[in-house]
């Protein structure tokens, strides 16, 4: 077995109500933790017992028309074993919270409001969650599937605003999986939808 | 004969009755966002004791384009010229990092020709060399020493113009291609690349006579912005930021992508964290890198101007587009070429991450992909967001002169750190 999928089972092997089968694509081992608002409990336990000491990305996914909306991906790294390990939760958009690891990797703390500022995803315990990329008072989440490519107009007085870009009618993309050659083609995209 | 007069200086323990007065509000200054040591658009909110730091709150966002946004609206092709102005110091680095993200995504990674490697690792070296260059000229600038951002402006300027014949543009590359590169080297090139690196290692040691035993230069350095080692990997920090406070994490070294592990190459490591040491750590790293390309330009397959017209991009209709001289005349060529345009290669579904060892850390791509030619979601990993979200606890403590060394010694980019 190799090193990475044997530190996953090390894992798994403590939290075996909540952590499901080790996945692997690529090379790289994913373990899904069933629930979000012990994911704390589980990053602590990797980074004491497993030594994944480096916490090298943390990311949210928006899974728009799915339940739970949320995904919420922390990658893992450690120095001394050289492996890396994905921690995969999900938050349901009524929700949309679950715990803090800045209290585990520091790393985590301008990441998480990242995500929070991103995406809207709150994280529970966190001593600064503030908008980090927009500005205090930005109305919208832009990484939203739902939020347009071209923005949408905000004004917030004396301090900033936003105007949709024009994009001519664009993205031209062709979107994987339509039915037929017509409804995946380029143009036939409203800017909306 | 001049008039004597007598002053009196009182001993420290009567001027602590003075400086009581002193001790009102504290004072806040705002540094940034457009100051010329915070090297592009970070602001920096200090609240100062004095001249001691006893808060500081970085505020970035200002260069905050959506790159990730737009990612997810375009096809993989069409994400490369964005990643040019991520780390726009090193974009040739940027290049190969995205590419080689999205190609560990489709499972080609280890089928690209060794030609194609060999020329991409002497982009992401040169782009090393680059980057470095500008990260230690303007460092010791802004802690006062002119002269070596001259001499390391101009060997700079010489990657530029390798940059401008290899792929067309000095700034704004956008040299590689899913699947390969965008073209060959020119003829000449990779001369001209060899006699560069015999000339930037003695601009290198120019540049070190000027500072590593240079008396200002070490008190203005030394034991400033201490980094332990702890600090270092709770916050995240990587590349010569990590190296400097003694971690031996390099990339390159623990997982070698392209073909790192045909080639010697040492990694340099501080022992105390401090700015003197990750200026150690880059100027040692710009050596390496020198000698990595060194050895890659002795062994590129197909020799310098490739008289046996080896292969740089994986053979694959599927995953490059054709040439345009067969697009009118050919049938399969032309559907190829119109099936990348419209939809982008055809993407399996399933998540990567990869990160790859640039100038200012590890540059990561997390992919997740639902299948064809747009990522669902695309987040980049970018090293200097990392490495800043340090300042709000190193700082405090420094003086407020200390800012600019610290700063400099992290050698960020906004592009890359606000997206």
């Amino acid at each position: 077995m190799s090193k990475h999928l044997e530190l996953a089972q090390r894992l798994r092997d403590a939290f075996p109500d909540l952590i499901g089968a080790p996945t692997e694509f690529r090379g790289e081992v994913s373990l899904v933790v069933a629930d979000a608002e012990r994911i704390a409990d589980v990053c602590a336990l990797a980074k004491r017992e497993l030594g994944f000491d480096l916490l090298l990305d943390l990311s949210g996914v928006d899974n728009l028309g799915d339940d739970p909306r949320w995904d919420v991906v922390y990658e893992l790294y450690g120095v001394s074993h050289g492996c890396h390990l994905r921690l995969k939760t999900s938050v349901s958009e009524e929700k949309s919270e679950l715990p803090t690891v800045s209290g585990v990797w520091r790393a985590a703390d301008w990441h998480e409001r990242e995500a929070y500022d991103m995406m809207g995803i709150r994280f529970r315990g966190h001593t600064d969650l503030r908008r980090i990329l927009m500005w205090e008072g930005y109305p919208y989440f832009p990484l939203r599937k739902d939020f347009p490519l071209a923005g949408k107009p905000s004004v917030l007085p004396d301090t900033a605003f936003t105007r949709p870009a024009p994009l001519e009618g664009g993205p031209f993309i062709t979107p994987a999986g339509g039915r037929d050659s017509i409804a995946r083609e380029p143009r036939a995209r409203t800017p909306e939808s | 004969m001049a008039a004597v007069h007598e002053i009196s200086v009182k001993d420290t323990a009567a001027r602590a009755d003075d400086l009581r007065d002193l001790e009102g509000d504290r004072l806040v200054v705002n540094m940034g966002p457009s100051h010329p040591s915070t090297h592009g658009v970070l602001r920096i909110v200090i609240e100062l004791d004095g001249e001691t730091i006893t808060k500081a709150d970085p505020d970035i966002g200002y260069l905050h384009r959506g790159d990730e946004k737009i990612a997810e609206n375009m096809t993989w092709n069409q994400f490369i010229p964005y990643t040019d102005r991520l780390d726009y110091l090193a974009p040739l680095a940027n290049n190969v990092a995205y590419a080689l993200a999205v190609e560990k995504l489709m499972g080609i990674d280890d089928k690209l020709p060794a030609r194609c490697q060999y020329i991409r690792v002497i982009c992401c070296e040169l782009a090393r060399v680059s980057a470095h260059l500008l990260g230690l000229g303007a460092f010791a600038m802004d802690v006062g020493a002119m002269t070596v951002f001259l001499h390391t402006f101009t060997e700079r300027e010489k990657i530029y113009n390798l940059a401008e014949s290899l792929t067309g543009a000095r700034f704004t590359t956008s040299y590689t291609r899913i699947g390969g590169v965008l073209r060959d080297t020119p003829p000449g090139w990779c001369a001209a690349v060899q006699k560069f690196c015999d000339e930037v290692l003695v601009s290198i040691d120019d540049a070190e006579r000027l500072l590593t035993r240079n008396k200002i230069w070490v008190d203005r350095t030394k034991d400033v912005g201490i980094v332990s080692r702890e600090a270092a990997s709770d916050f995240g920090l990587t590349g010569p930021n990590l190296r400097g406070s003694g971690v031996d994490y390099d990339v390159r070294k623990a997982h070698p992508y392209l073909c790192y592990k045909d080639f010697d190459f040492d990694i340099p490591v501080g022992g105390v964290g401090d700015c003197y040491d990750r200026y150690l750590v880059r100027t040692e790293e710009m050596r390496q890198s020198v000698r990595i390309i060194r050895q890659a330009l002795q062994r590129i397959p197909g020799g310098f101007d490739n008289p046996s017209r080896e292969l740089v991009n994986v053979p694959d209709g599927k995953i490059v587009l054709p040439p345009k001289s067969k697009v009118l005349s050919g049938m399969e060529e032309l559907i190829h070429q119109f099936m990348l345009v419209t939809q982008g290669q055809n993407a399996p579904r399933g998540e990567v991450y990869f990160g790859a060892e640039n100038p200012k850390g590890e540059l990561g791509f997390y992919i997740n992909s639902r299948g064809g030619g747009t990522p669902h979601r695309l987040k980049i990993r970018a090293p200097s967001f990392c490495n800043l979200s340090i300042l709000s606890t190193l700082l405090p403590g420094n003086l407020m002169s200390d800012v600019v060394a610290i700063l400099g010694s992290f050698d960020f980019v906004m592009g890359e750190c606000d997206r």
